[in-house]
């Protein structure tokens, strides 16, 4: 088996949700009842037998912390390799890097020891479930000098003018990469090549003062490079805004999306938190919802998506709703297109109505 | 090394043969409890939250399930540079081996084990008891005391007490008198099983106990009843809180039913006394538009369709529209069909129950029924594990 590196580079993602952003990145999303967005990113890699996997984060990365630990929830709590979460501390007086380039001269060691011969760089912000080293053979089958991974769209959202598109020929060679609105073909922000290659674009685009690897080194130059695209056909969601963040959550509820995205050969992991499986009492009345453990509900849930160990009173009626963990919802109070950040308390009584399209977000820790 | 205050022995050896086909193929302290739990996870944490970081677990019928599940004890934060979890089956010594004679003899033949911390105190658990307990307290009361023994008791209905251990005591709450089920209970506190020795009064206790051929080397048989022929310092520490020796299939299915009183005396949503489990990493449970959940404890990973009352399902359930579950446990990746009927009943692990078909009586409320299955139990184990 060919062995193969992971880098999360997290640096260019940009903390656009709002309240849920306010005091974490991207990446630390809680996402789909239990997960964080990076859940998904370090499961699909460990899937793959990736056993070193280095983080790039720059900023608001406390709880992203807080939630990685020692990667232990992804037995990367290991003695050699394992998680390294690498976070700015440069203080080398010859650099000259810009940008996420940064990152990579930095944090070169990891590139140069790592017991690897591929690299797979990847961002946070794509939910999916894929088999890297399916991506991997098709890269060494093709003779490329990248695999870049692209997703098919039936349907193009909003969130997708944000994502750079393919254009790609007979044989899936990328041709053009751009904003293309009406283009189906959305990078996923995730490429592999060979350890080596990647040191040499690296050391290039420092010497050229680039500040993006991907778009200034290997983008420009389709024609001398082979970029080779594959395409991924499982569950996907970019997010990029809170009203894609709801939309997305909620095709959760949707049995088929549910059973691509979560599959039991290649599960995706999050720290566990030893909660007792979720209780419901004689009043409670639930319906197409996601619930996690430690939840109890005595109240009326429905279409929503509900986090661990949040509490639901008798007679709350909580609708089209996103509830992250540990909020308590009194008894009477109804929520209709509402996303509770953490540890939030509605009182009994209150009510609070959003929109499907604009969901109203209370930030963590909130009263009402 | 530093010499350790405490080492904590779980006792997890027994078969449970009231169990019936629960344990055929697992220890009982394996057997699965409450959604997600297996009925070791309760001892284990309490010696977690007690603040107990060697513990050694006795095993001997049907170890691989349990040894699995156990690890290096991750789970329970029991993977320790010096001490921690040790698995401790029978084994071959210079002069020959042999399995466990009894609970005693299980201390004895790990001597060696004990020696190595050189505690001042052991204590003895064990593995199939369902209750949260805090030993460090129980510690503290058998040191004030200089106990050479201090056993834990709980008070039971009069009635049951010819079921268990009797200990009689004086107004302190020293024991004078032991019966192990005594037709004519004297009074109700019932022995649980947990005791605190001086390891130095055990050691020579259990030494002399291996060597008398008329023993039948068990605590509650032979070693109590010594000690207090003896005149040895024994104690009782009363233990108060919801405490459940899982012995029947009838008492498995009642403590299971406990946990979905609207204030169960056994809170498994305590921050601050959490019991802690080794379970795969699984995504939430999916209830469906049509699906009916009252009553219920429900595990991650399932999907449900059908309608649960009062019923406990363990995580990877799928219950398909129309099915009704009443009354039941549901054990792990168990699939039931369309239309299905189950009340009353125990279905176990990985089996698949067909569209309409019907488990356990639906019009007399009688004896718990086991739904075994006729699949290979053994295979879908351990697909479960691998997980």
């Amino acid at each position: 088996m060919n062995r193969i590196a992971g880098i999360i580079n997290l640096d260019q993602e940009i903390d656009s949700m709002n309240e849920l952003t306010y005091f974490r990145c991207m990446a630390a999303i809680p996402f789909g009842a239990r997960y964080r967005m990076i859940d998904f990113t370090i499961s699909n890699m460990i899937n793959a037998n990736i056993d070193s996997i280095a983080i790039f984060a720059r900023k608001k990365y406390r709880s992203l912390l807080d939630h990685l630990e020692q990667g232990k929830a992804w037995d990367l709590d290991r003695q050699h390799g394992g998680l390294f979460i690498l976070p700015p501390d440069w203080n080398d007086p010859t650099d000259i890097s810009k940008g996420e380039l940064q990152h990579f001269h930095n944090h070169i060691d990891f590139i140069h020891r790592v017991n690897a011969d591929y690299i797979v760089v990847s961002g946070s912000q794509h939910i999916c479930n894929i088999d890297l080293q399916a991506v991997l053979e098709e890269h060494i089958e093709t003779k490329a000098d990248v695999t870049v991974i692209y997703k098919h769209m039936k349907q193009l959202d909003s969130e997708h003018h944000y994502t750079k598109k393919l254009t790609v020929d007979e044989n899936n060679r990328v041709v053009e990469i751009d904003y293309a609105r009406e283009n189906p073909h959305v990078y996923m922000n995730m490429y592999i090549m060979k350890k080596t290659a990647l040191l040499k674009f690296i050391e290039l685009s420092i010497e050229k003062g680039y500040t993006n690897l991907f778009k200034e080194a290997i983008k420009p130059n389709l024609s001398s490079l082979h970029v080779h695209a594959y395409q991924y056909k499982g569950a996907h969601a970019f997010i990029h805004s809170v009203e894609s963040y709801y939309r997305n959550s909620m095709r959760l509820l949707d049995d088929n999306f549910y059973d691509c995205l979560f599959q039991t050969e290649a599960p995706i992991r999050t720290k566990l938190k030893n909660e007792a499986p979720a209780t419901y009492s004689e009043n409670a009345h639930v319906e197409r919802s996601m619930v996690a453990n430690g939840c109890h509900i005595s109240g009326d849930v429905k279409n929503s998506v509900l986090f661990r160990s949040v509490k639901v009173g008798e007679g709350a009626s909580i609708e089209d709703s996103i509830i992250m963990q540990r909020c308590e919802i009194a008894p009477d109070a109804v929520l209709k297109h509402v996303i509770l950040d953490k540890e939030c308390t509605i009182s009994s009584g209150q009510v609070l109505i959003g929109t499907k399209e604009n969901p109203f977000v209370v930030a963590k820790r909130q009263k009402l | 090394m530093k010499k350790k205050e405490c080492v904590a022995m779980i006792l997890a050896g027994g078969q449970g043969t009231r169990l019936q086909s629960l344990t055929y193929d697992i220890a009982k302290p394996a057997v699965y409890y409450g959604g997600k739990y297996r009925i070791i996870d309760f001892t284990l944490s309490n010696c977690t939250n007690s603040g107990m970081d060697t513990v050694g677990i006795l095993t001997q019928y049907e170890p691989h399930v349990l040894n699995d599940y156990i690890g290096i004890g991750s789970a329970w934060d029991l993977d320790r540079n010096y001490g921690g979890v040790s698995l401790l089956p029978p084994y071959m010594q210079s002069k020959g081996g042999d399995w466990y004679k009894g609970t005693a003899d299980a201390i004895y033949q790990n001597i060696k084990y004990l020696d190595n911390y050189q505690p001042e105190h052991v204590l003895i658990l064990s593995g199939d008891h369902i209750y949260k307990m805090d030993y460090a307290r129980m510690l503290e009361f058998h040191q004030s005391s200089q106990a050479d023994v201090t056993i834990s008791v709980i008070q039971v209905p009069m009635e049951e007490a010819n079921r268990f251990g009797i200990m009689d005591t004086d107004e302190v709450g020293r024991i004078v008198d032991f019966e192990e089920k005594p037709s004519n209970p004297k009074n109700n506190l019932a022995s649980m099983g947990v005791y605190i020795f001086r390891y130095d009064v055990l050691k020579k206790y259990l030494l002399a106990d291996a060597n008398n051929c008329q023993s039948s080397h068990d605590f509650g048989k032979d070693i109590i009843p010594t000690m207090l022929a003896d005149g040895k310092q024994l104690m009782s520490y009363t233990f108060d809180g919801y405490w459940k020796d899982v012995g029947t299939i009838q008492s498995l299915w009642q403590a299971n039913m406990d946990l979905l009183e609207d204030v169960s005396e056994l809170n498994l949503h305590d921050y601050k006394w959490r019991v802690y489990s080794n379970n795969p990493s699984l995504p939430a449970q999916l209830i469906g538009s049509s699906a009916k959940v009252k009553n219920a404890m429900i595990g991650e990973n399932c999907h449900i369709h059908g309608k649960v009352d009062h019923s406990v399902l363990f995580y990877g359930v799928d219950v398909a529209e129309d099915a009704v579950i009443t009354d039941s446990i549901i054990m792990p990746n168990v699939s039931i069909g369309k239309g299905a009927r189950i009340h009353r009943a125990i279905v176990m692990e990985g089996n698949v129950i067909a569209e309409n078909s019907v488990i356990g009586d639906l019009l007399n409320d009688g004896e718990i029924e086991v739904y075994v299955g006729s699949n290979n139990k053994k295979d879908q184990k351990y697909v479960t594990m691998m997980k």
